[in-house]
């Protein structure tokens, strides 16, 4: 039974269809802001599920030049890893209980699997494109990481503990993260940090559609590249959720506050989407500097700031 | 109809290729694409690789250069793929007839299923064309 519920977690909800559902609804308010933004009407709700269903009966093509297992096989296990740290956040947001000590370090370190499978993937594909945009990608994770870990640390250190229900309760019993001086910092960091998981437009680096069409992406056709689409959309669902587990309270599913955990979701989306539309491509040298220069600085200064009780 | 050729219809996904056009017809495409028009509406978006190309919007006849890459595009395309030839110069060659360097229009060489005739055709008759290919499907 106890395996049963597992699955059940897993596969429906909080995990796969739940987190491709509400990712992909993600994705078209993503859509429909930029539209809005551009003065356009933008597609309609269903856009991305179609776009899916299509991908799904097209074609599949393995290029002559590709392994074919490393090709295949990645995109599958990004899907599994995105789907199960938003199964461990959803859990604890959902019942504190089912917190378990360090899971937020554990949700860190898959949160950058997706990445990971993308530059295998794209390394795969034997596409100098693809090839490169894996190179690419491989630096802005080593870029963004760091400050995305002292920020994490910072919430951490001022709840004392490494699991997710702690973090929940501090912010419960103390007022929210966001409502102290070094909250602000970090969640600053932690939005930049984000536009880049997400491999948004400032940072888009990898997939630069107008040079590398696609970067690790380029090679994927049909079903395979549907669920690259899902991955991306995944991430866009879990990165936001993180965040406003660590900094914002996290979500309360009683009453009158379920209003306000969607507001403060939708509100994060809104942010990234207009810091997308209103930013162009910067290149590899200016984003690595941008993280490791402002961004490490001001997540130190965060740090700083929650040991000396700010 | 199967349920992958309904979501087709619902976002055809274009890939433009040019074959020699003299560049104005790849212009009104762009025209096409532009927030005046949005297409997006339609589900309709730019893609930069074929491998996630539904329609390939062909300008311009073909000359002998770029012959070998339109034949390879097409067989690269992930199928269902639908085919459209934007521009006189692409249903007949136009003003290219006697180029030394042109060897006949799209249609010679890879199947094509709708030519939006017009040197250059307007962005309207562009998307005309496109919604007429998506309605055969
Ligand atoms: S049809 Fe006219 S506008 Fe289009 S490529 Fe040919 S000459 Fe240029």
């Amino acid at each position: 039974m106890e395996l049963l519920g597992y699955i059940f977690d897993y596969v429906v909800f909080p995990g796969f269809l739940f987190t491709a559902i509400v990712g992909l609804l993600t994705t078209w308010v993503d859509r429909k802001v930029s539209a809005r933004v551009q003065w356009r009407v933008g597609p309609p709700w269903y856009q991305p599920f179609v776009d899916t269903v299509k991908l799904m009966g097209k074609e599949t093509i393995i290029p002559a030049g590709a392994a074919r297992t490393g090709f295949l096989a990645m995109p599958v296990i990004g899907l599994a890893a995105a789907t199960l740290a938003s199964t461990i956040l959803w859990k604890v947001n959902l019942n504190p209980g089912s917190s378990f000590l360090g899971d937020s370090i554990v949700v860190l370190y898959i949160m950058t699997i997706p990445a990971i499978t993308l530059i295998i993937g794209g390394s795969a594909s034997g596409n100098p494109l693809g090839i490169l945009g894996a190179s690419r990608e491989m630096k802005m994770l080593f870029a963004y990481e760091l400050p995305l870990v002292i920020v994490v640390l910072t919430s951490v250190y001022k709840a004392g503990s490494f699991s997710f229900a702690e973090i929940l309760a501090y912010q419960e019993a103390n007022g929210i993260m966001l409502g102290s001086f070094s909250g602000v910092i970090a969640f600053i960091v932690a939005i930049m940090c984000a536009q880049a998981k997400c491999a948004l437009l400032p940072f888009d680096i990898p997939e630069a559609e107008t040079e590398l069409a696609g970067g690790s992406h380029i090679e994927y056709s049909g079903t395979p590249y549907a669920v690259v689409r899902l991955i991306m959309a995944s991430m866009y669902f879990i990165v936001p959720v993180f965040i406003i587990t660590l900094f914002w309270g996290g979500f309360n599913f009683s009453g009158w506050s379920i209003l306000t955990s969607i507001l403060k979701y939708v509100a994060i989306i809104v942010i990234m989407v207009l810091i997308r539309n209103t930013n162009p491509r910067v290149r590899i040298d200016q984003m690595v500097r941008f993280f490791w220069g402002p961004m490490l600085v001001l997540s130190i200064i965060a740090m700083i700031l929650a040991v000396v009780g700010y | 109809m199967s349920l992958g050729l309904k979501a087709l219809k619902k976002s055809p996904w274009v890939f433009h290729v040019n074959t020699g056009a003299c560049n104005n017809c790849d212009i009104e495409i762009l025209d096409a694409l532009t927030p005046r028009f949005d297409v997006e509406r339609f589900g309709i978006v730019l893609v930069g690789s074929i491998r996630h190309a539904d329609v390939l919007l062909i300008s311009g006849p073909v000359t002998r250069n770029v012959l070998p890459r339109l034949k390879r595009l097409y067989e690269q395309a992930p199928k269902p793929i639908k085919v459209i030839v934007i521009g006189a110069c692409g249903c007949n060659c136009g003003i290219f007839r006697d180029g030394y360097n042109i060897i006949g229009p799209v249609d010679k060489h890879i199947p094509v299923d709708a030519y939006v005739p017009g040197c250059p055709p307007k962005p309207e008759t562009i998307i005309a064309g496109v919604v007429k290919v998506l309605n055969t499907l």
